[in-house]
C-alpha cells in the first residue's frame, strides 16, 4: 500500500465564490455565447419595427379630411341636428320634451323603430357651430334618464323621470351654465352647472343627436326625432329666426343618415319637430374607424413573442438534450437558484430587447403614420411610455413563461406548442371579429393574453356605446392588470418547474 | 493512512422494478487512482450521479469530504467530473463553455486559459465544440473538470472514443494527478483501459461492490505471482531459477514461466549466473481472466436484463 504518506491535494488557486451573482454572470455568459439566441432576441426586436414599419408605409390616409377634437385635444364626436340662434350675454331657455323615437335601417332603404340608449334631445348652448367648440347641454336620452353634458367628456345624470313630458332649462349666467329639470314644468332640480368661458355671442337652440347603435358585433347607423314645445327665452337671445343646421355633416367621424332619413326640424304652432343623426361625445373606435392606435403600430409584438418563445424555450431544453444539465447542476447544486438565474438573465434581455423594439417601433411608427396622414388616437408620453414599457414587460414575462414550460416538459416542441397555444392562439382568435364579445373578453381576462391590455390606449366611455371588445382594441382588464395576468402565469409555471427540477433526477 | 476523499456507503435506488444500485459501498483515497470497473449496467454512471448530487437514492450516503455535495462551496474546487463529453452546446467555442463553467465559480477568463492549454487544446478553444472529435471532447470535458482545481477528479469512461494517441495522455495524465495528492476515481468497464493506470481496482457488478482491492493484489491473485521469461538460455535459466525455489514450465522454444520468484529477484539471479534475457514481465493475460471470472455473474445478469448503455 503507498497510501500512508499521501498528503492530499490542496488548490493553491485563490478562492472564488460562487454566490448567486456568480450564477447570474454565469448563465448571462451561456445566454451570450450562442449567437443564435442572441439573433433571435435582436429578431424578436426587429419583428416590432417590421410590422410597425409596414403598417406606417401600407395605410395612406393623405388628403382624408381632419378629425375634430375637443378642447382637450382628445378626438370627438360633433355631429348633430341644431336648431339655433345666437345667445349674447347670459340668458336662458326652457323647453318640454315630449316623445323621443328612434329608427333603425332594415334592409335597404327601410327604418324600422328602435331603441338608441343614447339617443339625445334637448338644450344646448355652444360656442360656435364649428366641430369641437365647447358647450354644455340637458337632454334627455333614449334609455338613460335626463343628462347634463358639457365638454364631450363630462356626464351628469339627472332625474329619471317617466313622465312623458320632461322639462328641461338651460341657464347662461357669466360663464356659469346650469341645467335644470322638471318633470312638470313648475318644481325644478339643478341637475348641474359648469363653467365655460363661450365668448360674448355663443349659440343656442335645440338639437337632436342619434349615435350609432351597436348591433350584435357591429355597429349601425341610426336616427331620432323629438317634439318640443313650451319654449321659452329669457335674457339676450337677438335672433328674431330659428336656423336649422346639421353639425358636422362631413365629419369622418359621422356615420350619416340612414336613408331615406335627413336632418329636419319643423314648426307648428309653438311646437318643433326635429331630427337628427350623430353623436356629442368623445370618439370611440367605431367613430373613428379609419383612426390607428399605439397597440395597431405594435402589432408586431405577438411575432416577437414567438420568437422570444423559442429562445426562452431552447435556453433550457438544449441543456437536456445535450445533457449539459449536468454540467450546470453539478457546478451549481441549489437547483431552484439555478432556475431563478436563468429567469432572472433571460427576463432581462428580452426586457432590454423588447423595450428597444418597442421605443423604435413607436417612433418610426407615428412619425410614417402622421407622414400618411393617418389619424392617432393621442396618448399622453406617461401613457406611450407604459406602452413601451409594458411591452417588454409582456416578452419578457412570456420568457420567463417559456422557459418555465421548457424546465417541466425538458423539450423545446411541447414547450413552444404549450407556450403558443397559451399566449398567441386566444390573442389570435380575439383578432378574429367573429368571435363572440364574451368569448374574446374571457379570453383575454383569464388567459395569458391578457397581458395584451397593456398596450391599450382607447378609453371606454359608459355614455358611448360602441362594441368595447378585444377586437376593438378594448381589453376588460386595465394595462397593468392584464399584464399581472401573464406574470401570474410565470411566476407560477416557474414555481412547478423549480418544484420539479428539485424532485427529478437530473 | 489519509482520509477518504469519498466515502459512498449503501447506496440503493430502484428504477421500477429494476436495482440500479444494491448497496454500494467504497471509499476513493487521496494520491490514487482508483479505477471503478464493471459491466455496462453495473451501476458506475449511477454511483458517480449519485455522489455529483444529480440523481436521488432510495437509502444510503455519498460524502465528499465528509459532506454530501449539494453542501459543498464552490463544488467544482472540490471535485471535478466528467460524466459525459458529448454535455456541450454544439455552437459555443471550447472557451466559452469553460467560461461559463468559470463565472459560475467566480473564476476568471485567465484560469480558463491555463486549463485549456493544460489539455492541449489552446489552437482550438475558439471554434465551436460541435465540430470537435470524441477524443478533443474528451480534452475539453477534462479540462472542465480541472478548472477548480480539486483535489478530487472524477471521470466516466474517459478513455472512450480515444485514439491511441490520447489513451496514452490520459493515461500519463491521471497518473500525473494522483502523483499530486489527488484522488482520481475513473470508471471504465474494460481492464485493459486502467490495468496500467489504476492503483486500486474497485470492481462492480449488479449495483455493489464485488471487489475491492490494491492493482498489485490483484495481479498476484490473478497470475499466481507467474512471471514470463524470455531467455536463448532456456535450460541454463530454469536449472538456476529451480535452484532458487521457483516452479519452472517451459512454454516455448525460448519461453519459461516462473512461479514463487519476484520479477526482480528472478533478473538478480539471471544475472549473477551470467544467464542471457531478452525479457522478464509479470503474467498480464490473467489479469482480464481475473476480472472477467470476477464480474461473470454480473454480465449474465446484464445479458438477461439490459439496463444501460454507455458503449
Amino acid at each position: 500500500m503507498v497510501t500512508g504518506s499521501v498528503t492530499p491535494y490542496r488548490s493553491g488557486q485563490r478562492d472564488g465564490r460562487d454566490g448567486f451573482a456568480q450564477l447570474l454572470h454565469s448563465e448571462w455568459t451561456k445566454f451570450h455565447t450562442v449567437r443564435g439566441w442572441m439573433l433571435g432576441m435582436a429578431a424578436a426586436a426587429l419583428m416590432l419595427v417590421l410590422v410597425a414599419l409596414l403598417a406606417g408605409i401600407s395605410s395612406d390616409q393623405r388628403g382624408a379630411p381632419a378629425v375634430p377634437t375637443g378642447p382637450g385635444g382628445e378626438p370627438v364626436t360633433d355631429n348633430f341636428y341644431f336648431v339655433h340662434q345666437p345667445l349674447t350675454g347670459d340668458g336662458s331657455i326652457t323647453v318640454s320634451v315630449s316623445g323621443l323615437d328612434s329608427s333603425v335601417p332594415e334592409g335597404l332603404g327601410e327604418l324600422r323603430p328602435g331603441v338608441v340608449p343614447w339617443a339625445k334631445a334637448g338644450l344646448i348652448v355652444k360656442e360656435s357651430t364649428r366641430e369641437g367648440s365647447p358647450y354644455a347641454a340637458i337632454m334627455v336620452t333614449g334609455s338613460h334618464g335626463v343628462r347634463m353634458q358639457d365638454g364631450y367628456l363630462n356626464d351628469r345624470a339627472g332625474p329619471v323621470s317617466a313622465a312623458a313630458v320632461r322639462w328641461l332649462r338651460l341657464e347662461r349666467s357669466g360663464d356659469a351654465i346650469t341645467g335644470y329639470a322638471s318633470a312638470d314644468g313648475k318644481d325644478w332640480t339643478r341637475v348641474g352647472t359648469v363653467h365655460l368661458e363661450l365668448g360674448p355671442t355663443a349659440q343656442g337652440g335645440l338639437f337632436v343627436a342619434s349615435p350609432q347603435s351597436v348591433e350584435g358585433m357591429g355597429t349601425t347607423a341610426s336616427v331620432s326625432t323629438a317634439t318640443f314645445g313650451d319654449l321659452r327665452l329669457q335674457g339676450g337671445w337677438t335672433g328674431r329666426n330659428w336656423a336649422g343646421e346639421q353639425v358636422g355633416g362631413e365629419s369622418p367621424s359621422f356615420a350619416g343618415y340612414p336613408p331615406p332619413a335627413a336632418g329636419s326640424f319643423t314648426r307648428s304652432s309653438g311646437t318643433f319637430t326635429v331630427t337628427g343623426a350623430g353623436d356629442i361625445a368623445p370618439a370611440v373606435r367605431y367613430s373613428l374607424p379609419t383612426a390607428g392606435t399605439l397597440g395597431n403600430i405594435l402589432t408586431g409584438t405577438f411575432a416577437g413573442l414567438i420568437a422570444v418563445v423559442v429562445v426562452a424555450a431552447l435556453f433550457i431544453t438544449t441543456e437536456y438534450r445535450k445533457k449539459l444539465i449536468l454540467v450546470t447542476l453539478t457546478a451549481s447544486p441549489k437547483r431552484g437558484r439555478v432556475l431563478l438565474a436563468k429567469a432572472i438573465v433571460l427576463g432581462a434581455v428580452t426586457f432590454v430587447a423588447g423595450l428597444a423594439g418597442a421605443v423604435v417601433a413607436i417612433q418610426l411608427g407615428e412619425r410614417l403614420a402622421r407622414s400618411n396622414g393617418v389619424y392617432l388616437f393621442p396618448v399622453t408620453s406617461s401613457t406611450e411610455l407604459r406602452v413601451a414599457l409594458g411591452t417588454a414587460a409582456l416578452l419578457a414575462a412570456a420568457s420567463v413563461l417559456a422557459l418555465s414550460v421548457g424546465a417541466i416538459f425538458r423539450t423545446s416542441a411541447g414547450a413552444v406548442t404549450t407556450v403558443i397555444a397559451a399566449i398567441v392562439l386566444p390573442y389570435l382568435l380575439v383578432a378574429n371579429p367573429f368571435m363572440p364579445a364574451d368569448a374574446a373578453r374571457l379570453l383575454t381576462r383569464v388567459t395569458p393574453a391578457a397581458a395584451f391590455a397593456v398596450q391599450q390606449t382607447l378609453v371606454q366611455y359608459p355614455q358611448v356605446e360602441n362594441p368595447y371588445t378585444p377586437y376593438n382594441d378594448y381589453y376588460p382588464l386595465a394595462p397593468w392588470a392584464g399584464l399581472a395576468v401573464l406574470a401570474g402565469y410565470a411566476v407560477a409555471s416557474l414555481a412547478i418547474a423549480a418544484v420539479v427540477l428539485r424532485r427529478r433526477d437530473a | 493512512m489519509s482520509a477518504a476523499e469519498i466515502v459512498v456507503d449503501g447506496l440503493h435506488k430502484r428504477y421500477g422494478t429494476t436495482k440500479a444500485l444494491d448497496g454500494m459501498s467504497f471509499t476513493v483515497q487521496p494520491g490514487r487512482v482508483t479505477g471503478f470497473l464493471g459491466p455496462n449496467g453495473a451501476g458506475k454512471s449511477t454511483t458517480m450521479r449519485v455522489i455529483l448530487g444529480l440523481d436521488a437514492v432510495d437509502a444510503g450516503t455519498a460524502l465528499i469530504e465528509g459532506k454530501p455535495y449539494h453542501r459543498l462551496r464552490q463544488p467544482l474546487s472540490h471535485v471535478g467530473s466528467l460524466l459525459d463529453a458529448a454535455a456541450l452546446h454544439p455552437n459555443r467555442t471550447a472557451r466559452n463553455h469553460l467560461l461559463w463553467l468559470a463565472h459560475s465559480q467566480g473564476l476568471t477568463a485567465r484560469r480558463v486559459d491555463q486549463v485549456i492549454e493544460q489539455v492541449g487544446l489552446t489552437s482550438a478553444a475558439r471554434r465551436k465544440a460541435g465540430g470537435y472529435s470524441l477524443g478533443m471532447r474528451q480534452r475539453l470535458g477534462i479540462g472542465a473538470a480541472l478548472l477548480g482545481d480539486p483535489p478530487i477528479i472524477m471521470l466516466d469512461e474517459p478513455f472512450n472514443g480515444m485514439d491511441p494517441e490520447g489513451i496514452i495522455w490520459m493515461r500519463g495524465f491521471l497518473r500525473s494527478l494522483a502523483a499530486e495528492g489527488r484522488a482520481v476515481l475513473v470508471s471504465s468497464h474494460l481492464m485493459s483501459e486502467v490495468q496500467d493506470t489504476a492503483d486500486q481496482l474497485v470492481v462492480a457488478g449488479r449495483g455493489k461492490v464485488i471487489a475491492d482491492l490494491s492493482m498489485a493484489d490483484l495481479i498476484s491473485a490473478a497470475s499466481g505471482n507467474r512471471v514470463n521469461l524470455r531467455t536463448p538460455a532456456r535450460q541454463a535459466a530454469m536449472t538456476v531459477l529451480a535452484q532458487a525455489g521457483a516452479k519452472v514450465v517451459a512454454t516455448g522454444p525460448d519461453s519459461v514461466t516462473v512461479s514463487g520468484l519476484s520479477p526482480d529477484r528472478i533478473v538478480m539471479l539471471l544475472n549473477e549466473n551470467a544467464v542471457p534475457f531478452s525479457e522478464v514481465s509479470a503474467h498480464r493475460a490473467t489479469l482480464e481472466d481475473a476480472y472477467l471470472e470476477l464480474t461473470r455473474d454480473a454480465v449474465e445478469f446484464r445479458a438477461a436484463a439490459p439496463t444501460e448503455a454507455s458503449w
